[in-house]
């Protein structure tokens, strides 16, 4: 027999590791990856291949040459932000537009902070704003003429908010928009105007549920998130339908799902209780609803969350989960 | 639906492998090595001398304190030498070793397998025979027992509970000793219920016992005050405060005891313990050690008499393969690792467990993600991710006492549960230590 | 385009000017008045805030000194004596000048001379290992080498040498400020004087246990023969609880019981080398 180990207890260790974990949310985003891919060709899979590798490597370099520590990529938590900022760009977008937002988002929201675990925002969403703001054409604006299977009808322009909030912009109102808008189950199964990871409500929903089965994340950030969006557009839309667009039109268009389910329980940069999570969950609908009617983006997700992320500290101190011994005897 | 605590909680293996192995009677040994320390509070005060000759059950050391014990010795022979020897840790406790010659016993103690069901004592004198037979609870913490069943004047016990649970991966010894010997264990608790003078009575087992729920519902219908309740497999169910909310949905408040909700938690070995002292005159000289490992040829619950040698133990159960490479005494989660298999066994030791490198080696740390899986984990409401940045940072410990870092009971559910491999128990157990040396220094108000 | 330029600088201007006013006042009026000494004081010491004095700080030094009435009780170790001087100068005080000291690891168990008897797996804190078990080696006594003095010193003069297993003094870097002393559980680590040219003679072992079992557990441990004690012709040397600790009040560095140690538990440091010539009038002393 060997010399025997000595440790302190416990000395067993469930399953599940950082590794584990991006794994699973790897497997989560794959549906809605592969529709992306399906309806734009490869294009979409270039630029998730091309944003998985330049996330990566831009970890890499940092820890490697610039911090000297060791070196953690293995544990594929840049991959997920490479994968997730792909799926927030165009699908034709350049190559080069999501290496600059991955050099971003690795290199000034991640690992400035001192890396996984430190930072403040939300990476991917770090990296798609600074490319929003620094290269607004080329972020809001598509063209699916390169649909690999000719599943969908070659389609360029607006996303259907885009095209909403030009629209009213120029006097015209929300039934003549949406005449030849699309109609719900399109929407809701092939949404085909936004970014990569728009497209498919469903296959963002089926992602969820796998998360929510191999309990990755609990289902209070996004179910929070979605109710609001859908009670605060419910109340706008019922005071003025000409103006405002209706609720489930509001659910299922934008990145509001990849936002919500994806991006907005980040565990990094979301609230760690079930009450800080309601309050951070309700702030992102809010914002998000109040940026698309009455913002200049026509789409609030990013921003939302973003904008909650800064109150996630508060919400930890604050919200403190129920101790043992301080209930109702 | 099935009952369980209201708050966090794993679910480990329960690999309850030795499940089946009936209770066998340790070969008789050599040499005992009787630790004074085998409670919780001060050692005992050794009571022979050497060369005394001792018989099986006699006195061979006396409380040092109000919270000690009596120790007994456990086989029959000559007393070689009183010196320190060193425990399981490595650590130099006195020890009294007794040359075995014989098994000869004191003439007082019932040997005979007859249940006994009268009780013909009074509290007091329960109370006593408990106390002069050195029981101690078996459930791992080896808290005097006599000292639980005299709570204090101003605090009222409504019921007992008997811990049935063993929610800790591995371990089998109490589910064998339910299986085997059920009404025996029911007169102890209903003795411990007279001895509180409290009519209500339950034994909380969990789910995966069904064989013991079986056997222990049977002998429970002799006694119509006790109620076996069945909770769901949790761990740590087994932890005083955690079943005291499973069974009769009430949760200690932080910094009282568990007396304070009415209830008086005892180990089921514990009352078979107290069964033998009282009706059979018997001290407690022996326990049952469950020894196992996915690692070993067969598993064994063992009736091992108390300061047998850990290595003897494992040689008599088939020797340690080469690849073990960790003992724990207890189980995966609380249990203490073994430096000194050399080491004798104590009344508390219920398990002797042989893990593999590949089944407990630490992996590397790596960053915290944030995922408060451990604050969802943690069966006290604490946050373990906040106590461990406290910790680290020098240690805010003002601030580590207002989070209540002492409400932690160091079940593992933090640490296990981590996907980041963090030893938060570790952490918040030196935290403990540091706050408890500030707080004992600070000017009494 | 000038005249919107001129107006935006003009703005700023104006801002910056009733900031500046808003910030003079408001600073006027919660002026804290403060010893001016403090600040003197302060600013003699070394800032390092380690708490070596015993203060929280470098300003809390400053403050307690200044209020108290004599030097007495202060001492900045990582300054020494020439900052205490300063410091004294400034509040028209006289000091006594104390001994430099420095940090000495009093344990040689390194991993050749004590071996290995288990694997520690645990959080690399000597504290946790401490609390848990007497040591992955045969010693309950010495250093467990995981580094909890290396954590505290701020001023990297302490680091646990890998390939000895023990930690090892830097005596350039070590300004004796204690914390190293403090973290140690095993209470191993003593701060002493520097020495007549840093030279100094300490017993590098505090294991408590009889000498059979200490010699068992490492090669180089003190086995509290005495044998020291009797050679000491300054009665320097004494050994309780089989252990031996020179009083370096009375030791006069003549090196006689390192050469009488069996186990070379005894440690002489920054001597010259020694003459190889016989000394034959040792045995008559």
């Amino acid at each position: 027999m060997n010399k025997l180990l000595v440790s302190p207890s416990p000395h067993t260790h469930g399953k599940e590791s950082t590794q584990s974990i991006m794994r699973d949310v790897l497997i989560a985003l794959a549906p809605a990856m592969l529709v992306s891919i399906l309806s734009s060709g490869w294009s979409a899979l270039m630029l998730i291949l091309v944003g998985a590798a330049a996330c990566v490597l831009t970890e890499f370099l940092i820890q490697k040459y610039l911090l000297k520590r060791p070196v953690t990529v293995s544990d594929l938590s840049a991959v997920v932000t490479g994968c997730l900022l792909a799926l927030n760009l165009p699908p034709n977008s350049p190559w080069w537009l999501i290496v600059i937002g991955s050099v971003v988002a690795i290199g000034v929201a991640k690992m400035t902070f001192g890396g996984l675990g430190q930072n403040i925002f939300n990476p991917a969403l770090v990296g798609r704003v600074f490319l929003l703001v620094s290269f607004p054409v080329l972020m809001t604006t598509w063209d699916d003429s390169g649909s690999m299977f000719g599943l969908v009808d070659a389609f360029s322009g607006a996303t259907p908010l885009g095209a909403v909030k030009e629209g009213l912009k120029n006097g015209m109102t929300l039934s003549e928009l949406t005449a030849d808008n699309l109609t719900f189950s399109q929407q809701f199964f092939f949404n085909m105007g936004g970014s990569a990871g728009e497209f498919s409500a469903v296959a963002l929903i089926l992602g969820f549920i796998y998360l929510l089965c191999r309990r990755v994340i609990k289902a209070t950030i996004p179910v929070t998130i979605l109710c609001t969006v859908f009670v605060v557009s419910g109340i706008f839309w019922l005071a003025d339908p000409e103006r405002f667009t209706n609720p489930v039109f509001n659910l299922f268009t934008g990145g509001l799902l990849l936002g919500a389910i994806f991006m907005a329980t980040d565990y990094v940069t979301s609230p760690m209780t079930t009450k800080g999570q309601i309050i951070f969950g309700i702030g992102i609908g809010l914002i998000t609803v109040f940026v698309r009617y009455f913002g200049s983006y026509p789409e609030g997700v990013s921003f939302a969350i973003l904008i909650m992320n800064c109150t996630v500290p508060l919400l930890n101190k604050y919200c403190k989960p129920r101790r043992f011994g301080e209930v109702k005897k | 639906m099935k009952k369980t605590f209201r708050i966090g909680g794993v679910h480990p293996h329960d690999n309850k492998i030795s499940a089946e192995a009936a209770i066998e009677i340790f070969p008789a040994i050599e040499t005992a090595y009787v630790s004074m320390a085998q409670h919780l509070g001060a050692p005992a005060t050794p009571v022979v001398a050497v060369g005394d000759h001792v018989k099986v059950g006699q006195v061979i050391a006396e409380p040092a304190g109000f919270i000690s014990g009596f120790v007994h010795s456990p086989v029959s022979g000559t007393v070689k030498s009183i010196g320190p020897r060193a425990d399981i840790a490595g650590n130099l406790v006195p020890h009294v070793e007794i040359t075995v010659e014989g098994d000869e016993w004191m003439e007082d103690i019932d040997r005979s397998d007859t249940v006994v069901k009268d009780i013909p004592f009074t509290p007091e004198e329960i109370i006593e025979k408990v106390k002069k037979a050195g029981v101690v609870g078996l459930g791992g913490a080896s808290f005097p027992t006599h000292v639980k069943l005299a709570p204090p004047k101003d605090k009222k016990a409504e019921c007992v509970i008997l811990n049935g649970t063993e929610c800790e991966p591995y371990l089998t010894s109490d589910d064998r000793i339910m299986r085997e010997r059920p009404r025996e264990i029911l007169i102890g608790g209903a003795i411990m219920m007279k001895a509180l003078g409290v009519t209500r009575g339950y034994v909380g087992i969990e789910e995966n016992k069904p064989a013991a729920i079986a056997s222990m519902t049977e002998a429970a219908r002799e006694f119509p005050q006790i109620e076996v309740v069945v909770l769901k497999k949790r761990y740590p169910q087994g932890g005083e405060k955690q079943l005291i909310d499973a069974v009769i949905r009430r949760q200690v408040p932080s910094g009282a005891l568990p007396i304070d909700t009415g209830a008086v938690v005892q180990n089921v070995g514990t009352s078979l313990a107290v069964y033998e002292a009282v009706q059979k005159n018997k001290p407690l000289i022996d326990n049952v050690i469950t020894v196992t490992g996915g690692c070993l040829p067969v598993q064994h619950n063992y009736k091992v008499r108390i300061g047998t040698p850990m290595s003897k133990i494992l040689e008599v159960a088939g020797g340690v393969p080469e690849k073990a490479a960790k003992v724990i005494s207890g189980g995966p989660m609380m249990g203490r690792a073994i430096a000194n298999l050399d080491a004798a066994t104590v009344k508390a030791n219920g398990a002797i467990l042989v893990l593999t490198e590949a089944e407990t080696r630490r992996k590397p740390e790596s960053n915290c993600i944030r995922c408060a899986k451990c604050a969802s984990a943690c069966p006290m409401g604490l946050e373990p991710w906040l106590l461990n940045k406290l910790s680290r940072a020098g240690g805010r410990f003002d601030e580590l006492e207002k989070e209540r870092v002492f409400d932690c009971i160091e079940c593992g559910c933090c640490s296990f549960t981590c996907p980041a491999q963090i030893p938060l128990v570790d952490m918040i157990r030196i935290s403990k230590a540091e706050v408890m040396k500030i707080m004992r220094s600070r000017p009494k108000k | 385009m000038t005249g919107t330029i001129l107006i935006t600088i003009a703005c700023l201007v104006a801002l910056g000017l009733l900031f500046a006013v808003v910030l003079y006042f408001v600073a006027q009026k919660f002026k804290v008045e403060e010893d001016p000494r403090i600040a003197t004081v302060e600013s003699i010491l070394p800032g390092a805030n380690c708490g070596g004095c015993g203060q929280a700080g470098c300003h809390a030094f400053a403050e307690n000194v200044v209020k108290a009435p004599s030097m007495e009780g202060f001492f900045c170790p990582v300054g020494g004596n020439p900052v205490m001087a300063k410091v004294a100068e400034a509040l028209g005080r006289a000091v006594e000048e104390s001994a430099p000291k420095v940090a000495v690891v009093r344990c040689n168990g390194t991993l050749a001379s004590r071996p290995r008897t288990n694997v520690y797996d645990g959080y690399a804190s000597c504290k946790v290992m401490a609390s848990l078990y007497s040591g992955d080696t045969g010693c309950k006594f010495g250093c467990l080498g995981k580094g909890d003095c290396e954590a505290a010193c701020k001023f990297d003069a302490i680091h646990v040498d890998p390939e000895k297993g023990v930690a090892v003094v830097d005596e350039n870097k070590c300004t004796a400020c204690g914390a190293c002393v403090k973290a140690c559980p095993k209470s191993i680590i003593e701060l002493r004087p520097k020495g007549f040219k840093n030279r100094r003679v300490t017993v590098l072992c505090v294991n408590k246990d009889k000498g059979a079992l200490t010699r068992k557990a490492c090669t180089a441990g003190c086995i509290g023969c005495g044998k020291c004690a009797k050679t000491c012709p300054f009665g320097a040397i004494t050994v309780e609880n089989n252990v031996a600790y020179i009083d370096f009040t009375k030791c006069k560095l003549c090196r006689k019981c390192v050469e009488v140690c069996p186990t070379h538990a005894i440690n002489e440091v920054n001597f010259p080398p020694k003459p190889v010539i016989a000394k034959p009038n040792e045995e008559n002393v």
